[in-house]
């Protein structure tokens, strides 16, 4: 089973990369970008079958590891 | 005192952190190793700053999930006195030692200088060597040292005077909340800290503002 997860930054959290690639991208002429935030992608492989258990292991791997949930949120994906 | 320092892949002030703890309390630390899982009886854990697994993931993530960890934990749990510097602040709040979060510098740029600290607690194990009010120098070295925490966070933290140092004077390197420098749990008995005590000792160093924290923390006369 694959799975995508994905962690982005809570709103109302300073995301200084995301300001410098908003400015970078408005640099390079791309008129009209509005606020840009930063965020990861994990591609994860798993030997479980079961569809419930494995967004229950993967969620368990985003509160435990993959996201500091003080300032980011986390969406799980199974393919 | 007895004090024992964590050693991890990738710290790169573990050699400053013994050193300053040798000089201080009289004898030298014991070390342990990222896969120790007991820590010996020892009165003060000091973790030292560095890049501790590369910074993958989120500073000191990987460093806070390993087997040493969960023993600094149980020691914490104790009473025991738990000091991290930089990357060791890092660790502690990705261990949930600590409240908070440090983010990337707002700047986005590494900060290697000399900063100001005002003494924002002097009621603490490790600032009563200082006055209250005090103003102090230390070096920093970081390139994530933005301390940030929620409104309710940060309004328990300050009301419980758990902010202990605060970059004055306009010095502040990295953006910082409050321009909070370092913070203590709500017991009192762990401390982390962006700046670089350790390397403000003695005269050779060009002062010894630092001193005084590990003083205080070891008990030990200045």
């Amino acid at each position: 089973m694959k799975a995508r997860i994905t962690v982005t930054l809570k709103n109302g959290v300073l995301d200084p990369q995301g300001k410098a690639i908003e400015h970078a991208l408005s640099g390079l002429g791309f008129d009209g970008v509005g606020q840009v935030r930063q965020g990861k992608v994990f591609d994860i492989e798993l030997a479980e079958t079961d569809k419930a258990k494995a967004e229950a292991d993967l969620k368990a791997m985003c509160d435990k590891l993959l996201a500091n949930t003080v300032i980011e949120n986390y969406a799980v994906e199974i393919a | 005192m007895k004090s024992a320092v964590v050693l991890l892949p990738g710290l790169n002030r573990d050699r400053d952190m013994i050193a300053a703890l040798t000089k201080i309390s009289g004898q030298a630390p014991a070390t342990v190793w990222q896969t120790d899982t007991e820590i010996p009886d020892v009165d003060l854990i000091a973790i030292p700053g560095g890049f501790s697994f590369g910074d993958y993931l989120r500073c000191g993530a990987i460093a806070a999930r390993m087997p040493v960890m969960r023993a600094v934990a149980e020691k914490a749990a104790k009473g025991v006195t738990v000091i991290g510097v930089c990357n060791g602040f890092q660790i502690l709040v990705e261990a949930g030692l600590l409240p908070g979060v440090l983010m990337r510098n707002a700047s986005l740029k590494f900060v290697c200088r000399q900063v100001k600290l005002e003494i924002a607690n002097a009621n603490t194990m490790f600032t009563r060597r200082y006055q209250p009010g005090q103003i102090i120098r230390s070096p920093v070295a970081h390139h994530d040292g933005n301390y940030f925490a929620d409104a309710e966070t940060l309004a328990r933290i300050e009301g419980e005077g758990q902010v202990v140092f605060r970059y004055a004077d306009g010095t502040n390197p990295n953006g910082s909340i409050n321009d909070i420098a370092g913070i203590v749990n709500d017991k009192g008995n762990v401390l982390g800290l962006m700046p670089h005590p350790e390397n403000l000792i003695e005269a050779a160093h060009g002062g010894n503002d630092g001193r005084a924290l590990f003083e205080s923390a070891l008990g030990v006369a200045a």
